[in-house]
């Protein structure tokens, strides 16, 4: 056996302790969902994990009011240092059950363990540590003396990073005073569920956070809630474009963190050995199901067959298989219905003339997989190159001068993020000052941060997550001179 | 300054194919400063993550045999005698007493003066195909000579019967930008390999990254080595902190991996000094796997300096076979 074909290497489940089927988390306690429960299953494998209550109006109704209730007799009266103290204790407890979290994300949706457990988990308790920090220190949130929490925060989130995108949310929620109802994604609702565990372990206190599963009138019936002051969603624009819409006019506040087709330019000066593995990095990470996905790789024509050869010797090495061995570069596509449409749209672009290549590997016979694929002859018209594949699937576009190559980089509906690739400091500020994109990074790719803002321009939605910034989707001013607010503002 | 730049350098024949027949200190500096730059932070996260590889049960059996297989068990210090280099042979054949499966290491290193020794201790141990003779020489560790006495210390190594010659470069002419000097010190060493039969000695040239400092240097350096006539390019000499990194191997694996794709040509690569683990020298085998791919791991074309590392990878494999840990009297001392 050749020695790259590494003997397996799985991380073991034996750490988790499922049960067979979980309810809804409201007010503390799992209680039984009314609506038709449903199956969460490994995308791996296809086979079942757990058994998921789903919430009907009248569930939705039971959290939000659950949160009310904790908002108006608990949350909102504690101090910013205590409310701060629960969420070090939340840190914490996610740091000790790391390996738990780790296996539990990669089964459920089926991206690589070595991802779960270097980059998700780990993010997740510094989310939380970061804005443990910033619970009693809401004065310097820029938004005057004294700012009000807002109330209750309905958040919707997706399956690509379900417990990340659940830190992201939740923590600076309740750092600012608010109280929450939760849905995750229907198909990865386990580190969801384990999270309430912890929340229990943790003895926070009930109804702060309510967590619901269920699938997409779930989450219509919590953003629709007329009890819930905040609405914060993180999906696809179709979506996002719907709530818009339905909470328009409600006094609600909404965030919205949407699509994207993210240029990542590629100089002819750039460092090119790191630059093949940032355009790595920027589409196949988490088998491209990343919104910020550096989908449209924009690189210079004089270098452009040197940069697709050397990508494709690359991709050849990447290994593709069980989410949880240690040695899996790309796991799973997280379900059968977005496989579809990644086929679709892989299809479409060769009808319109795109030229496809797909790295050559072995496709296990049950689960979802797609194996990294690159488009190149791709021309700004085409579908591949406007819309949002959310998978590893790559279009290879050129350009010839720093104009050409901003100018097509800001021509999409979208402007999430974006990557500069270059040796010339100057030419990178130059650009990057152009660019249409909440983030821009350059000579690296994916790059996340507690206190670094996250959002977009135009489709890509709006409101900033992470950071300062984070905190004002959470918070209101009192206004800077009135001595009343001053006294009667969220306590510090 | 444009006269000296005009100054012809020595033929080398991989330089004149690549850059051109009137090779000039010009002409290789453009070649050498024309090349991509290396992103510090990158290089380092792909290193990093290279070294996250599980490498499990046969795999790291397979691994323990290779890596053995791979190193020139070297011994250089002041205090050298034939006796310590009888002793370093003895543990080259023989690195396990215990278990006579385990294989022979790929060469033994010493100073040019100790030659002699090893090749008495080999007999018949050594020659084609058995375990190697290489020696230091050209004023190695710092290279700070005459260039007729770094000839002079290459041939009498040869002709003491070396089967390679680790040699340092001029860091003082590269950090100062005369490359000239550093290539054409190169090309004369590598003459200076050639037996009475037409054979060369393998030249492997010593960069000294701990002392060039930058990846961009250590990119430069390792293009320069190669066109005038490396036949390996190594990390370190072992006595400047640091010495073998990940990052600096990687980069310099990528370089032969560039060289391979341009010319079909396959250059070795030896990290030298600082690998003392197991562990650590699997990250290196992965990392020459995934970057050049696995037919470099082979002795003549990737070698662990090292002298500290065989006893740990003694100690795994002795797990690995008898299921429990024995301990540092279960191998011996050198």
């Amino acid at each position: 056996m050749p020695f790259l074909d590494y003997a397996p290497a799985p991380e073991s489940t034996a750490i988790l302790h499922l049960r067979e089927s979980y309810g809804l988390f409201i007010d503390g306690e799992f209680v039984d969902g009314h609506g038709a429960s449903f199956q969460t299953i490994s995308p791996a494998t296809e086979v079942k994990i757990a058994e998921i209550s789903a919430a009907n109006a009248q569930d939705v109704d039971v959290a939000v009011a659950a949160a009310r209730r904790a908002y108006d007799r608990t949350w909102s009266r504690l101090s910013g240092a205590d409310r701060g103290k629960y969420l070090f204790r939340i840190a914490r407890l996610v740091q000790e059950r790391a390996r738990e979290l780790a296996v539990a994300e990669s089964l459920d949706n089926g991206k690589p363990i070595k991802e779960s457990r270097d980059v998700d988990v780990p993010l997740v308790a510094a989310w939380f540590f970061y804005y443990a920090g910033w619970a009693d220190k809401l004065d310097y949130a820029g938004l005057g003396p004294n700012p009000r929490a807002l109330g209750v925060a309905a958040q919707v989130i997706p399956w690509n990073f379900p417990l990340l995108m659940l830190a992201w949310k939740i923590a600076p929620a309740l750092a600012a005073g608010n109280t929450v109802v939760i849905k995750p994604a229907e198909t990865t609702p386990l580190t969801a569920l384990i999270f309430a565990e912890i929340l229990q372990q943790a003895d926070l206190p009930a109804g702060v956070v309510n967590i619901i599963t269920g699938a997409g009138d779930t989450g219509s019936l919590l953003v629709n809630h007329p009890g819930v002051n905040k609405v914060a969603f993180t999906g696809s624009t179709a979506v996002g474009r719907a709530i818009a819409k339905s909470t328009a006019g409600t006094g609600k506040k909404l965030t919205l963190e949407l699509g994207g087709k993210a240029a990542n330019i590629v100089f002819d000066d750039a460092p090119i050995d790191q630059a093949i593995e940032g355009i790595v990095n920027g589409i196949f990470f988490n088998q491209g199901h990343v919104c910020c996905a550096g989908s449209r790789l924009l690189v210079q024509e004089n270098v452009q067959d040197e940069v697709v050869d050397r990508l494709k010797a690359r991709l050849s090495t990447l290994r593709l298989g069980d989410p949880l061995d240690k040695n899996t570069d790309i796991g799973a596509i997280n379900s059968r219905e977005q496989l579809d449409r990644i086929r679709e749209l892989s299809d479409v672009g060769e009808q319109e003339g795109a030229e496809r290549w797909t790295a050559d590997c072995v496709i296990p016979k049950d689960g979802f997989w797609f194996a990294p694929t690159i488009f190149t002859n791709v021309s700004t018209s085409h579908r591949i190159a406007r819309e949002e594949v959310f998978g590893p699937v790559l279009s290879v576009l050129s350009f010839r001068t720093p104009a050409e190559a901003i100018s097509k980089a800001n021509n999409t509906p979208y402007g999430l993020s974006a990557g500069i690739w270059s040796d010339k400091g100057s030419r990178i500020l130059g650009v990057a000052d152009k660019l249409r994109a909440g983030v821009v990074w350059a000579n690296t790719f994916n790059q996340f941060d507690p206190s670094s803002p996250f959002g977009g321009y135009k489709e890509s939605g709006y409101g900033r997550e992470g950071g300062r910034h984070g905190l004002a989707a959470y918070l209101e001013s009192s206004g800077w001179h009135s001595p009343a607010a001053i006294s009667k503002g969220a306590r510090k | 300054m444009t006269v000296e730049q005009s100054i012809a350098l020595a033929p080398a024949e991989r330089a004149n194919q690549l850059i051109g027949g009137e090779l000039t200190e010009k002409s290789l500096r453009l070649h050498l400063e024309g090349l991509p730059g290396v992103d510090a932070v990158g290089l380092e996260a792909r290193a990093s993550d290279l070294g996250t590889r599980s490498i499990k049960t046969t795999s790291k059996a397979w691994a323990l045999d290779r890596i053995i297989g791979l190193i020139d068990l070297t011994t250089l210090e002041g205090a050298d005698t034939p006796g310590k280099v009888r002793s370093l042979v003895a543990k080259a054949m023989t690195p396990d007493p215990s278990d006579l499966s385990t294989p022979r290491v790929a060469a033994v290193c010493v100073y040019g003066d100790m030659v002699l020794h090893a090749v008495e201790a080999l007999g018949a141990a050594g020659g084609p195909g058995g375990v190697q003779i290489a020696a230091v020489a050209t004023a190695f560790p710092s290279g700070r000579a005459a260039l007729p006495v770094k000839i002079a210390d290459t041939k009498h190594a040869v002709a003491a019967g070396a089967d390679e010659i680790d040699m340092v470069i001029d860091r003082g002419a590269f950090l100062s930008g005369r490359y000239g000097v550093v290539f054409d010190q190169i090309v004369a060493v590598k003459e200076a390999c050639r037996r009475d039969d037409g054979t060369y000695a393998h030249l492997k040239v010593i960069l000294e990254t701990g002392e060039l400092t930058t990846y961009d240097n250590v990119r430069r350096a390792s293009w320069l080595a190669i066109l005038a006539g490396g036949d390996f390019i190594k990390t370190s000499t072992g006595k400047v902190a640091p010495a073998a990194t990940l990052p600096v191997t990687l980069l310099m694996l990528q370089v032969v991996n560039d060289w391979h794709r341009l010319t079909g040509e396959k250059i070795g690569v030896k990290p030298a000094g600082g690998i003392r683990t197991s562990k650590d020298a699997i990250k290196y085998l992965v990392t020459v796997a995934e970057t050049v791919g696995e037919e470099w791991l082979r002795p003549s074309l990737f070698r662990f300096g090292a002298s500290s590392l065989l006893n740990d990878v003694l100690l795994q494999r002795q797990k690995l076979t008898t299921g429990h840990y024995s301990g540092p009297d279960y191998v011996t001392v050198d």
